[in-house]
């Protein structure tokens, strides 16, 4: 068993093109708080390369065209800076997932790399258009987010690989932005969605909807974004009432399961309350 | 390095973390993947930082890394280079001096069971650096990571605030602190006063300051690890086969434990008569989690050995999954002695049902439904055994210290004068604590090998393996006259017992007798039947059955109560047990029956919340919908219709120390400060006065159980008793009368009259008497037994099955959103009948706490053997979804319990589930009976009523 926890990028991307010296893929760690709790009671045998002490991978900044989320970027850290209404929605997700001493810990980018159906992140990166940045030892490549992500636990990262940030690009030109997040759970603090809902509305200076994104969670197996609807919303007044727009049939891209958390009749309903909800809000 | 190697093998002797805790530079060299919370605990004997999951699921491992706090428990330690950590340990002055935090926790009652607390503190300690001036929405999200099992976080978040404003008042004009809506530390009352006084918890302290021990905090340098492991089949046969490849692959074991290496009986159960239970299965498991083995070693290599390793061949059998499927004709056998898998049945009969329901005016029908719900303490179960000589010495997180002593007695084939049993501080038991869970292993092994020999459970080992509350499944209908008499009410109740009887036999037998609810029915029919299944046991949880039973019986007089076009608490109100009443066990309530005073206080609060309600719901455009309900409940105080003696002690050393030798552990619920208060005011001196030896087998006689919510009526009595035997004593040596004070110094006693005459003991000049404590050398002792009066049932289950009851009623407003289906709990107001509030904080606490139990159990709790064993999947209530809570204190006393005083533990759960019900139909109109009444039930229930196809 081997334990890496290098300083730079190179370093790390070096030793992801050796593999793991055991002869199995390296196990990546940042914040490691989907790491540990899959590892309860057991003392697997596998090698660990921490990412957390890279330098540079760490903050959100601008970029050409838009924004890039470093991968060592907590939730917490998210919170604290001072971004966009571009980002409400993410900042939303943040302070939903888990308690605080998760947000302080868990990385954007790790919950994008767990894949799980229910990641809060998810959504709300489909909803900005938000790209992978993957790095190897022989070069770097921008995956969108719904490309990255294939299934559950499953993403489009190689074992040489690793992801060194998200890229969200700018709003349309001219356009005001505002998004939102709205989870449902079965308590307060500390819950896994039943269902999510991530919106991002540009509004164009004739009070028009330019462009509206949306992305629902928790209802497949991997997060999707409404393009029927998004269709339908493209041009239509940004007044609340628009929201009255949602029909059941904008949700057929989505193919919830049935488990402890819910029926998938009931995901498929709440989830278009929530989308209802979320228009409401963003276009008030 | 082999694929075998433990964990541990890959320290790297090089590779120090360096890093700062409570301002103290360490360096360790361990493993770098190794958790943050094993460093603190293991390597630097910080145990004050808990652990209950391992999953960052519960928080209790919260400590500050920075200015954030982060659970330790997913921190590896290589990512603690560098940082600058803070533990509860951190919070005290030098000198042991708790913080004002602390402080307000204790002041405040914020810590029961105090499993939770450090990780409470941190989190609290981050939030108040942070945000000084934080209200008290901010504190719900500071503590938001953190669960409690114990206070339904009302005192925690009160704690809180009056730290914060008390450090506000500091910064502002340097004035003393204030404690806000609480007073601030009292003066210790005076001797005679103790009782009703909100005495900080005698043990307290401790669990403030992170120094209290509990089941994971014993690990001598010495110890051995056994591990349980488990059956991944809910039924099956199974062959160990040639272990020793195994011995050979991994040195580090020394000893493999099976059923053919048990010395005694390979059984237990809570009844004598029933023992069904195998400490390891003997070739057939009937549930999954069932140990089959145990590996002992050091703790790497039982940590390191897989279940893939074991050399066992399972052969698995159809298994049966609910009731139904175990009273098929069909279904197989579980257990040779009982046929159709029906454990035992339970029965009240009195009047004509049939007659009297035919001839009400109106009659209400109901089909309930409720899943296994998981105590979820946060301490997971873990001891330490020794053997000493002949001797074993099992020291365990526990609610039953003397029936452990039996079991592991029995099992290793042992007198049980052989058995020292030494609880340690108990995070949280709610009834899960009463089998024996970690003890068979631990007292085996260390047995076996003669060395030291601890487990910790982890969370999903504990979930999967202990006790559950029995799933019921139920059938009643209950009838009126016309003028809104109670007329008829018939139960059936069958309750799904698991793969072993652990408590469905009390629950079989409590449920009848309290089916019906606190109310007089001319004639009632209640019959139960507990039920062997494929599942873990279900056991004792808060209530033995009688929550589940609350749900029928309250769900109808709603019911009866409408068509009659009565109030639903003028109807309860009408009906409810008193004074005067006879119980449909034809036991006649003389005295200390104060529902109608609970219903009462109720009233002004009944029609505000409702009229509040009506207004929000008729305001326009208003996505919510709001309604208020109310349930009532009885609930006997102690074992039903048997024995249930407590014996207690109370000496005095020859050097002046009192002291209480009292078995009746403190499970966070507050016995010990009720006790001593008990024991304080009946030998006329300060609580302070009284020295605590609790628990200990061999230093203290057998209290009973901490179960029934007995604590303070039977063991309370026991103190009483035994505290006034002392100062009789006492009076008599001194020659004075019995107004006299008592003043206990440095060798003496000194014994004042009412004409102001001293008369002094000189305590080095009386022989030594014998307790049962050989190590203590009193020379005067009390000693007090009580066992409440009650006689056998008959086959109609007639008699006197408890001596008292306690009786209570809560009213629920709560707030729908119909079109999510979602419940949010706005308020609660409880009124408990407690005979006598020994101690206002704790009954309070214990409210809250039964509330926030009610509530999970009411809308969220579902375990699901092999889905839900983590608590992220099992859902218990965070401190977001607590209502605001009011509790009304009605004292009508009983003449028979210590000062008046009856019980609220288990009382304080059961109206709540049946008054949040209540609510939501009054929002909304629907009726759940399956529960938990779920985001996704709710909303299926209000399309069904709309006509709409069924979301769900």
């Amino acid at each position: 068993m081997a334990f890496l926890r290098p300083a730079r990028l190179d370093e790390a991307l070096g030793a992801l093109a050796g593999g793991g010296p055991g002869g199995a893929p390296w196990v990546l760690v940042a914040g490691a708080t989907d790491h540990y709790p899959a590892r309860v009671g057991r003392a697997p045998v596998e090698d660990v390369l921490d990412l957390s002490a890279i330098d540079g991978l760490r903050g959100v900044v601008g970029v050409d065209g838009g924004w890039r989320i470093g991968a060592l970027t907590s939730w917490t850290d998210l919170v604290e800076f001072d971004l966009p209404p571009l980002f409400d929605g993410l900042r939303s997700a943040a302070l939903a997932i888990g308690g605080l001493q998760i947000q302080a810990r868990a990385t954007v980018v790790g919950n994008v790399c767990n894949a799980s159906p229910a990641a809060d992140g998810t959504p709300n990166l489909l909803a900005l258009d938000a790209a992978v940045e993957l790095a190897s030892a022989s070069g770097s490549r921008r995956v969108p987010v719904g490309e990255f992500v294939l299934g559950n636990r499953r993403t489009a990262r190689a074992d040489n690989e690793l992801v060194t940030g998200l890229f969200v690009p700018a709003p349309l030109p001219g356009t005001t932005v505002r998004s939102t997040f709205e989870k449902l759970g079965s308590r307060a603090y500390l819950v896994i969605s039943i269902a999510m809902v991530a919106v991002v509305v540009e509004i164009g200076v004739d009070d028009r909807i330019a462009r509206g994104r949306i992305a629902v969670g928790a209802c497949s197996e991997v997060a999707q974004r409404l393009p029927a609807l998004e269709a339908a919303l493209a041009g239509e007044s940004a007044i609340p009432a628009t929201a009255r727009l949602v029909a059941p049939e904008h949700l057929t891209g989505l193919h919830p399961i049935d488990d402890v958390r819910g029926t998938a009749a009931y995901r498929l309903d709440a989830a278009e309350e929530l989308v209802r909800r979320a228009l409401e809000k963003v276009l008030a | 390095m082999t694929a075998d190697a433990p964990r541990h093998a890959r320290e790297d002797p090089a590779a120090a973390i360096k890093f700062e805790v409570n301002g103290q530079a360490i360096t360790v060299r361990v493993d770098p993947m190794r958790r943050l919370s094993d460093v603190l605990r293991d390597d630097l004997g910080l145990t004050g930082t808990k652990v209950g999951c391992d999953a960052g699921d519960c928080g209790a491992c919260t400590v500050r890394l920075g200015r954030r706090q982060v659970e330790s428990c997913l921190v590896p330690a290589a990512q603690a280079q560098g940082v600058t950590i803070r533990t509860v340990e951190g919070l005290a002055g030098p000198d042991g001096t708790p913080s004002d935090l602390q402080t307000a926790f204790l002041v405040h009652g914020a810590a029961q069971c105090g499993i939770c607390t450090p990780g409470m503190l941190m989190a609290a300690d981050a939030l108040l650096a942070a945000d000084p001036d934080a209200d008290d929405d901010a504190i719900r999200d500071g503590i938001g990571g953190v669960l409690c099992r114990c206070t339904g976080y009302v005192k925690i978040v009160e704690a809180i605030a009056a730290t914060r404003d008390a450090r506000r008042a500091r910064r502002t004009n340097g004035a003393a602190p204030r404690a806000n809506g609480m007073p601030a530390p009292a003066a210790e009352p005076a001797a005679g006063a103790t009782v009703g006084s909100r005495l900080a918890k005698v043990d307290g302290l401790p669990r403030v300051l992170g120094t209290a021990r509990y089941g994971a905090d014993h690990r001598p340098e010495d110890v051995f690890a056994v591990r349980a492991v488990r059956s991944p089949h809910p039924r099956a046969r199974f062959e160990i086969g040639d272990l020793e490849p195994l011995r050979l692959r991994h040195p580090g074991l020394v000893d493999v434990i099976t059923a053919a290496e048990v010395p005694g009986q390979n059984r237990y159960g809570i009844y004598a008569t029933g023992k069904d239970q195998p400490a390891l299965a003997d070739g057939v498991v009937r549930y999954r989690g069932e140990a089959i083995l145990g590996l002992v070693g050091d703790e790497a290599t039982i940590a390191a050995i897989t279940d893939a390793e074991l050399p066992i061949t399972w052969e698995p059998l159809r298994y049966l999954t609910g009731i139904d499927a175990a009273l098929a004709e069909d279904a197989p056998r579980l257990h040779d002695a009982s046929p159709g898998n029906v454990l035992v049945r339970g029965r009240l009969a009195s009047g004509e049902v049939d007659e009297a329901l035919a001839a009400s005016a109106v009659t209400a029908e109901i089909d309930v439904a409720t899943t296994f719900v998981e105590h979820a303490y946060i301490e997971p179960e873990a001891g330490l055994a020794r053997r000493v000589g002949d001797r074993i010495e099992v020291t365990v997180s526990t609610q039953a210290p003397y029936m452990d002593r039996d079991e592991v007695a029995l099992l290793l084939g042992i007198p049980p004068t052989d058995v020292r049993i030494i609880p340690t501080a108990c995070g949280g038991g709610f009834g899960g604590k009463l089998d024996i869970g970690v003890h068979a292993l631990i007292a085996l092994a260390a047995w076996r090998t003669g060395r030291p020999v601890r487990a910790v459970w982890t969370r999903p080992e504990s979930m999967a393996a202990s006790t559950k509350r029995h799933p019921a499944r139920i059938h009643a209908t209950a009838g009126a006259d016309a003028d809104g008499h109670l007329t008829a009410y018939r139960f059936h109740g069958d309750f799904d017992t698991g793969a072993y009887a652990s408590w469905g036999l009390t629950v079989a037998n409590r449920v009848p007798i309290h089916a019906m609810g606190p109310y007089g029915y001319d004639a009632v029919l209640a019959t139960t039947r507990a039920v062997y299944t494929n599942s873990p046991p279900a056991g004792a949880f808060r209530g033995f059955g009688v929550p589940q039973a609350a749900i029928a019986h309250e769900a109808l007089m709603d019911e009866l109560a409408d068509r009659l076009g009565w109030d639903p608490l003028e109807f309860r109100l009408a009906n409810a047990l008193r004074a005067g009443s006879t119980t449909s066990s034809g036991q006649r309530l003389d005295a200390s029956a104060g529902l109608p005073a609970c219903l009462e206080a109720l009233l002004p609060h009944w029609d505000r919340l409702r009229g509040d309600a009506a207004d929000h719901n008729a305001a326009p455009r208003c996505r919510t919908r709001r309604g208020v309900g109310i349930g009532a409940m009885w609930y006997g105080i102690g074992n039903t219709a048997i024995a249930n003696p407590s014996t207690i002690e109370i000496g005095v050393a020859a050097d002046g120390r009192v002291i209480l030798f009292c078995g009746a552990v403190d499970i966070g619920q507050g016995a010990s400060t009720v006790i001593v208060q008990i024991a304080a005011d009946a030998l006329g001196v300060p609580a302070s006065a009284i020295e605590l030896v609790s628990g200990d087998t061999d230093r203290t006689e057998d209290a009973g159980k901490s179960s029934a919510s007995r604590q303070t009526f039977v063991s309370g009595n026991a103190a009483r008793l035994a505290a006034a035997d002392l100062r009789r004593q006492i009076l008599l040596l001194a020659e004075v009368g019995g107004e006299a004070s008592l003043g206990f110094e440095a060798g003496r006693i000194t014994a004042t009259d009412a004409s102001g005459r001293t008369a002094a003991i000189e305590l080095a000049e009386l022989p030594p008497v014998p307790v049962r404590d050989a190590s203590a050398a009193c020379v005067i002792a009390g000693r007090g037994t009580f066992d409440p009066q009650t006689t056998p049932l008959d086959a109609d289950g007639h008699g006197v099955p408890y001596q008292t009851y306690a009786f209570g009623a809560q009213i629920a407003d709560v707030e729908v959103d119909p079109a999510l289906g979602t419940v949010k709990v706005r308020r609660i107001v409880a009124a408990h009948d407690v005979g006598r509030a020994i101690n206002p904080t704790q009954v309070e606490g214990q409210i809250h706490g039964g509330i926030a139990q009610g509530l999970g159990f009411a809308l969220m709790e579902a375990y699901v053997p092999g889905r839900t064993e983590n608590l992220h999947d099992y859902l218990i209530p965070t401190v977001g979804d607590m209502p605001e809570i009011e509790c009304l204190l009605i004292e009508d006393a009983e003449p028979s319990g210590p000062f008046g005083a009856k019980g609220v533990g288990e009382p304080a759960l059961v109206p709540t589930a049946p008054a949040i019900l209540g609510a939501i139909y009054d929002a909304v109109g629907v009726r759940i009976t399956e529960l938990p009444a779920s985001p996704d039930r709710v909303r299926a229930a209000i399309l069904a009523r709309s006509g709409a196809p069924a979301a769900g």
